[in-house]
């Protein structure tokens, strides 16, 4: 019975998710193929492919983000290198979120006790949750080696970068297991499960850097376990069996406790909160921002993190990048140094990452408005405009805070590698005007959903947009036309050019026209 | 007559769906005015065009004595609204919602938010998350009933409470009308609605159906007489609006029009009463008048041909 049960609702779970699934394992997939596309695209010869590897594996800002040096100058070990601590974090952000869907959150929203109270034994739905999880995982390696076997690499090292990459998801989704018996919201338990992928990934690249008895701490990562298999640099495979006895002994604890606890609560009781507002959240502006906060300081945590990876390459962007035409091609648009071309490419990738910020801030009001709480807050005698200036006051700050923080990030990394001084407000100078077009997707999705909730999604089609025109535009020989109509392609391509301020103010007064007009539609339509 | 809510007219559609079709609507300022109807009648759609959310399509709607579109902040400051749904922000804290929804309001009591609190007997120090249905009621009815306003505007307020807290909820809206304060409550609960409303108007299909004190609408329908006589009765089957008479020996019983009750009365005196009973009709009855070919209909009807009557609310 409770097998018939638990098939159920297993079947019922992947139909769900399916979307979200494909989504996630093609995202994975593809950050491991392009690895071996774009390396083997980039050095034309085997002697500079050996330079750029050997620059590579002296920088320790890349090892530290990375993972350890082995066979650089194979294609193979490249992606091993690239994609494995990243593909690691994916699959465990995967299986996180989706024991969340089918754990807690369904806790949460009462419906588990709609499926409990059927002819379904009592543990069913977590075995269901857990051989989704199974499923994903099994997806997701498979699909990787599969990948990277078409590519033409190896077998046995693509086979060892798969089962790596589905390993860690199944010990970070049996630790999300584990957290949704301590927690009672959906919320602290995907904080509980990322502080632990964050701490993975931090204690791998920490014993990766050291030499010492420091090393040892890579042991210590899950993330660590699976480059310890060493794909495509003599696989060996012992290493996945503690993967493996991580799985176990953690799903055994999530057993015990969940049969310990009752439906709804967690064993961590929840802490009880203020009793009364404080003076900043006396209003819709502190509202916005108490909602937002936390995202802000995490953009700008990760973007600042990014520019300090980009920063850190220095000057040996020539190295890196060896002779080839096609980087030639990439980074020598604007003339200037190949450095200074270089970060000017870099400054558009952290301003199009910091444009995921912007577009998910301006789309948090539709958030508010699907979730049934904008009707009790314009019962009130708050105005839509009023509530409107707000939330766009915070995504304008957001903005601009997440777009500095990775012009810092950028700048510093530069001075730690070069100790070049001035380095700090030259890229920050250059990342700063990239405000501009980022606010424009902004008040773009703002419009989309003055008009109407529905279309607010419009904000992500206008950024994948913007993505391919700034990356592939050349590539694909777009039409200028095309490519005008991305807001990135109008700013000067600093630092390799200087500033021009006639494209920033025009790109300022097209957002602030946007969001004005956004603003307009929303106070003539229904609110949901 | 001085009036907080007139509406007369009001067309609202949705797509190809009209919600509202010409409905009309008065509550006078200082009653208790009960607004009836099953789901998808289109009480929340008008709570809604009087909250300035939607845009009516056609009538005329005033509140207190302004356009509720074009002026909705400024009504807002003196009316509070408890939706049947309350969603609250999932990292707030009920304390928090109450205290933030008043700084919005513009007037929050704290000596009567504390005493609400209490009587109410909601912790305001969980998160908005971790509240159930009826907390998450009683946090929005707290906010409301803790502003100083002179409407409450009310869908639905207590599906989720239990009977003790409901009997609070009476208690603090008959308070709320001794101080001349006017309420529109829009409710299932047909007890409630007997029990603390002044007059009632009972809406189908986004129209008005009946309107009026309760004793009023009473006329409209039947009372059910039990009669013991002292000689069996005869003839009682010919009198006019007699309904499902029964006659067992010197026993009567049936239903009677209410209007008709003195004839029936008067002929049921002429066999010498021995005893009598007579029950007003309920607001049950009331109600079941409006929409019982409704439920035979849906009843005889196949199930899948039926619109739902949910669709002609929008889902939110």
């Amino acid at each position: 019975m409770t097998g018939s049960a638990t098939r159920l609702l297993l079947r019922f779970n992947l139909r769900r998710d399916r979307l979200m699934l494909l989504w996630w394992v093609l995202g994975a997939v593809l950050l491991y193929w392009s690895q071996a596309v774009s390396v083997e695209g980039l050095y034309p010869t085997q002697a500079e492919f050996d330079r750029a590897a050997a620059s590579m594996a002296d920088n320790v800002a890349f090892i530290a983000m990375a993972g350890p040096a082995r066979a650089l100058n194979t294609v193979g070990g490249q992606v091993a290198w690239q994609a494995s601590a990243f593909g690691a974090v994916v699959a465990g952000l995967l299986s996180m979120l989706l024991v969340g869907r089918h754990t807690r959150a369904e806790e949460e929203s009462g419906r588990d006790e709609l499926v409990r109270a059927g002819a379904v034994g009592r543990r069913a739905p977590v075995a269901a949750a857990g051989l989704t999880v199974l499923v994903a995982n099994v997806l997701l390696g498979g699909l990787i080696a599969a990948s990277l076997v078409g590519y033409g690499l190896a077998v046995a090292g693509s086979v060892s970068l798969g089962l790596a990459a589905a390993l860690a998801g199944l010990v970070f989704g049996s630790v999300a297991l584990v957290a949704a018996q301590l927690t009672d919201g959906t919320r602290a338990m995907y904080g509980i499960t990322g502080a632990v992928i964050g701490a993975s990934y931090v204690l791998r690249a920490v014993g990766d850097v050291a030499n010492g008895a420091l090393s040892a701490l890579s042991w210590a990562s899950p993330i660590g376990w699976g480059q310890a298999m060493h794909a495509f640099s003599g696989e060996r495979w012992w290493p996945a069996f503690i993967s493996v006895a991580a799985v176990i002994v953690l799903l055994a604890v999530a057993l015990r406790l969940f049969d310990r606890r009752d439906i709804g609560s967690g064993l961590m009781a929840a802490r009880p909160g203020p009793s009364r507002a404080g003076a900043r959240l006396r209003g819709s502006l502190g509202l916005a921002w108490r909602q937002q906060r936390a995202s802000v300081a995490g953009w700008a945590a990760g973007l600042f993190l990014t520019g300090l990876a980009y920063g850190a390459i220095g000057d040996d962007v020539k190295d890196l990048l060896g002779d080839s035409q096609f980087a030639q091609d990439v980074f020598v648009q604007g003339g200037g140094t190949i450095v200074d071309s270089f970060y000017a490419v870099a400054v558009v990738m952290l301003a199009l990452m910091a444009s995921g910020f912007a577009v998910s801030s301006a789309m948090r009001p539709r958030g508010e408005e699907d979730a049934g709480r904008l009707e009790g807050l314009l019962a009130t005698g708050l105005t839509r405009r009023q509530w409107a200036a707000t939330y766009l006051a915070v995504t304008v700050a957001g903005t601009v805070a997440v777009v500095v923080a990775a012009g810092l990030g950028l700048g510093l990394g530069y001075q730690l590698v070069t100790g070049d001084g001035s380095a700090v407000g030259r890229l920050l100078g250059a990342t700063l005007p990239y405000v501009a077009p980022v606010l424009l997707l902004a008040a773009l999705t703002w419009l989309a959903y003055g008009l109407s909730p529905r279309w607010a999604g419009f904000g992500w089609v206008a950024l994948t947009f913007c993505v391919v025109v700034s990356f592939f535009g050349e590539l694909l020989q777009l039409p200028y036309w095309v490519v005008d109509l991305s807001p990135f392609s109008h700013l000067a391509l600093m630092p390799a050019e200087p500033l021009g301020w006639g494209p920033l103010l025009a790109l300022l007064a097209v957002a602030a026209a946007l969001g004005v007009a956004g603003t307009g539609a929303l106070e003539r339509r229904d609110v949901r | 007559m001085d009036t907080v809510i007139e509406i007369s007219g009001l067309v609202k559609r949705f797509g190809a769906t009209t919600a509202l079709d010409g409905l009309d609507l008065t509550v006078r300022r200082g009653e208790v005015h009960g607004f009836l109807g099953p789901n998808g009648a289109g009480k929340s759609t008008t709570i809604r065009v009087l909250l300035g959310l939607l845009r009516a399509d056609g009538g005329t709607t005033r509140l207190l004595g302004d356009d509720p579109w074009r002026n909705a902040a400024e009504l807002h400051r003196r009316l509070a609204y408890v939706p049947g749904d309350v969603n609250l922000w999932p990292n707030l804290t009920g304390g928090e919602t109450i205290d933030l929804l008043g700084a919005l309001r513009g007037s929050l009591d704290d000596t009567r938010r504390a005493e609400l609190l209490e009587r109410f007997e909601l912790d305001p120090t969980k998160k908005g998350r971790s509240y159930s249905k009826g907390n998450r009621q009683k946090v929005a009815l707290v906010a409301a009933l803790a502003s100083d306003v002179e409407l409450l505007l009310l869908d639905e307020p207590t599906s989720g409470l239990d009977p003790l807290m409901e009997a609070v909820f009476q208690q603090c809206i008959d308070e709320f009308r001794g101080e001349g304060r006017s309420v529109l409550l829009s409710s299932h609960i047909l007890a409630e609605v007997e029990r603390l409303c002044d007059r009632v108007s009972i809406i189908r299909a986004g129209r008005t159906v009946e309107s009026g004190t309760l004793s009023e609408l009473r006329h409209l329908t039947r009372t059910s007489v039990s009669a013991e006589l002292a000689t069996p009765p005869a003839g009682l089957d010919r009198l006019d609006g007699v309904h499902d008479l029964v006659v067992e020996g010197n026993r009567a019983v049936f239903e009677v029009e209410t209007e008709r009750l003195g004839d029936a009365l008067d002929a049921l005196g002429r066999f010498h009463i021995r005893s009598l009973t007579s029950q007003p009709p309920t607001l049950e009855a009331l109600f079941l008048r409006h929409y019982g070919d409704q439920l035979t209909a849906e009843a005889q009807e196949p199930r899948g041909r039926r619109q739902p009557q949910e669709s002609q609310e929008p889902v939110r």
